[in-house]
């Protein structure tokens, strides 16, 4: 990545010889200036509580940071305010039963969550899904990965003072959102796959308005890429801010673009392929300093990465079957349980049981907007899962924040934590 | 099944437990004294380099007879190779080493082990709840003998969450340091000094026909 170049003049003395604007020193020093100037307020630190109900933390995560004037000395995170007991919840369903949990953890990106959660059952049953619902996960995954990208640019804007690319960006997620509501029903809890299959198949119209989308979606982030990769403030509010280096992320188990951005070129659609991804054409943009700038380039790049896998996708959308033909997985057509004694029984078995996996656990990891989300499963032979454990990527991209932000100002706090790209649904969970 | 089962094998013997594939995952069963040491040696060992925690969890089967397992996902960058570690612990005595000294990102999911199923982890540096909060008094959520909807009734959760004093809702280490800095109001300090943080008080006798 080098786009590293700042066209405006700053208020600040200028750029240093690594190219990052230059603030008026703040850092740790700043501290026994005070000190010096004014000694009854030099070393007193002030213990702040942002939260749970602050717009910049991004749902109800609370903060308590530890300052000494500007400086965060200590920050400690608190979740948990929306832990709803998924996890447990899935231990009394059945596997179809799940789907409408996922759409609730991450409710970003419902669709993918969706997906993920299909396809870690279907490891768990050995079962081989057909070629079109491939395609159709594919479409959904990267719709979502989208959406998810679009709200993280546009709240991160807003939190870092950008009013104007929050507008584009929500306009742009809305006209996905009326994609994924013809074809799911939904604009949020959309519970799109069953086990063996999808919900629906796309609704008519659908494959041309997805193109439109594609099409045009490019000039909104063109715009965008003129107010904000190279604007002034921009760069002086995310270069340096938060860096981590490629051990540090590996070290605290970052992954998605958090990972990325940090230098590790490690993405499950490349690494640990799952659907027909490694059949692909699409580039893992990867940034080099690791910053909330890198995480903005990361981020970007795979908008523009998404919407080539989605024009590839489109292009080979192929026609067949769009469930697996097992009467013991999917549900008959309505009409045929009505009217055929046999395909009644499946259905009677299949509402009443559920779908029985064999005994034997997986787990299964697909690559979500925030990260590498997996599913799994511990199954004893029912149709319920002895243990459902998400892997949540922001939960766990979350616990780098007081490594981040330690020793930077507060206002970078605000910047760094909006960067982690958290959704508190699922770290909670 | 995984080549590094056999590695293990050769490296540690007796400490390695049975191995198996399920689902084309192989999983390897460790002894649970010696899950740290292990687990650094396939972090960095070359050949092995499982440098990727990708996940911390523990599960807890339907047969009350079964050990409760504590089950680290690990993943190779360098090889693009996963492995499933599993410890299992007796439900008597659940306590397992920490693997935060070696990878950082197990904090939190150690945390949420502890929180969730009261397995402790010796050297963690700040075991606490997570996700549940500090005073939490029905015991761990994902265990098999928790309820599905909590112990407490809803009325007697709603009483305890209103009637927490002010000082449940900060860690101990957050009051040390507004303490450290003067800042903590004066009954907060006499509460926490008779040992009363998160004390809930006893529910008021409702006033019967006088």
């Amino acid at each position: 990545m080098s786009k590293r170049t700042v066209e405006f003049e700053l208020a600040t003395p200028g750029l240093d010889v690594r190219g990052r604007p230059m603030r008026v020193p703040l850092g740790a020093s700043a501290g026994a200036a005070v000190a010096e100037a004014e000694p009854e307020l030099g070393g007193d630190h002030l213990l702040l509580n942002i939260g749970p109900q602050h717009p910049a933390t991004h749902g109800v995560l609370r903060l308590v940071v530890e300052l000494d004037g500007e400086v965060v000395v200590r920050c400690i995170p608190h979740v948990g305010y929306l832990h709803s007991g998924f996890e447990k919840l899935g231990e009394y369903r059945h596997y179809n039963q799940i789907i409408p949990l996922t759409d609730r953890t991450d409710y970003l990106s419902p669709m993918s969550n969706n997906v993920g959660l299909a396809l870690a059952v279907e490891k768990l049953l050995g079962l081989e899904i057909t070629e079109r619902c491939t395609v159709l996960r594919v479409i959904a995954c990267e719709m979502s990965r989208i959406i998810s990208h679009l709200v993280w640019m546009g709240t991160t804007g807003i939190d870092i003072g950008a009013f104007t690319p929050f507008l584009w960006m929500f306009y742009e997620r809305e006209r996905i959102y009326n994609l994924q509501e013809a074809w799911t029903g939904a604009r949020l809890t959309t519970s799109l796959t069953r086990v063996g299959g999808m919900m629906a198949d796309v609704p008519d119209g659908f494959v041309e308005g997805l193109r439109t989308f594609c099409q045009t979606f490019p000039k909104t982030l063109a715009e965008v890429d003129r107010v904000l990769t190279r604007n002034g403030i921009w760069c002086a509010r995310t270069q340096g801010v938060g860096a981590l280096t490629a051990e540090e992320a590996i070290n605290y188990s970052l992954s998605g673009p958090m990972l990325r951005a940090s230098g590790v070129p490690y993405d499950v659609r490349k690494d640990r392929p799952y659907l027909d991804y490694q059949t692909y054409d699409f580039e893992v943009p990867v940034g080099e300093h690791g910053d909330v700038y890198d995480r903005y380039l990361v981020r970007f790049e795979e908008l523009v990465q998404s919407t080539r896998i989605l024009e590839q996708a489109l292009d080979r959308l192929p026609d067949g079957p769009l469930n697996v033909d097992d009467p013991r997985v999917i549900l008959p057509p309505k009409t045929a349980a009505m009217t055929d004694m046999e395909a009644m029984i499946f259905h009677f078995k299949q509402v009443m049981e559920g779908v029985k996996t064999p005994v034997g656990e997986a787990y299964f990891p697909i690559e979500n907007g925030k990260g590498e989300l997996g599913y799994y499963f511990v199954s004893d032979g029912t149709a319920k899962p002895v243990r459902w454990r998400i892997r949540p990527p922001s939960f766990i991209n979350l616990a780098a924040l007081p490594k981040m932000a330690e020793g930077g100002l507060l206002a970078d706090l605000i910047a760094i934590n909006a960067s982690v790209d958290i959704v508190m649904g699922e770290v909670d969970r | 099944m995984n080549p590094s089962v056999d590695a293990l094998r050769r490296e540690f013997g007796p400490l390695i437990g049975r191995a198996l594939v399920s689902c084309g995952d192989t999983i390897v069963y460790l002894d649970a004294g010696r899950v740290a040491e292990v687990l650094r040696w396939l972090k960095e060992t070359p050949g092995q380099q499982y440098n990727y925690l990708v996940d911390v969890t523990a599960v807890e089967y339907r047969d009350p007879e079964r050990p409760l397992e504590v089950v680290y996902e690990l993943f190779s960058l360098e090889r693009r190779a996963p492995l499933r570690v599993k410890a299992e612990l007796a439900k008597d005595r659940l306590e397992i080493d920490s693997v935060v000294p070696i990878w950082a990102g197990a904090n939190w999911l150690e945390r949420e082990v502890y929180d969730m199923f009261g397995v402790s982890f010796r050297g963690h540096p700040d075991l606490r709840r997570i996700l549940m909060w500090e005073t939490y008094a029905e015991g761990h959520p994902l265990r098999k003998d928790f309820p599905l909807r909590g112990r407490f009734s809803r009325a007697e959760q709603v009483r305890q969450a209103l009637g927490a004093n002010p000082e449940a809702h900060y860690s101990m280490d957050e009051l040390s340091i507004a303490d450290a800095y003067h800042e903590l109001p004066e009954d907060m300090r006499e509460r926490l000094a008779r040992g009363e943080r998160g004390v809930i008080p006893e529910p008021q006798r409702e006033r019967g026909g006088e």
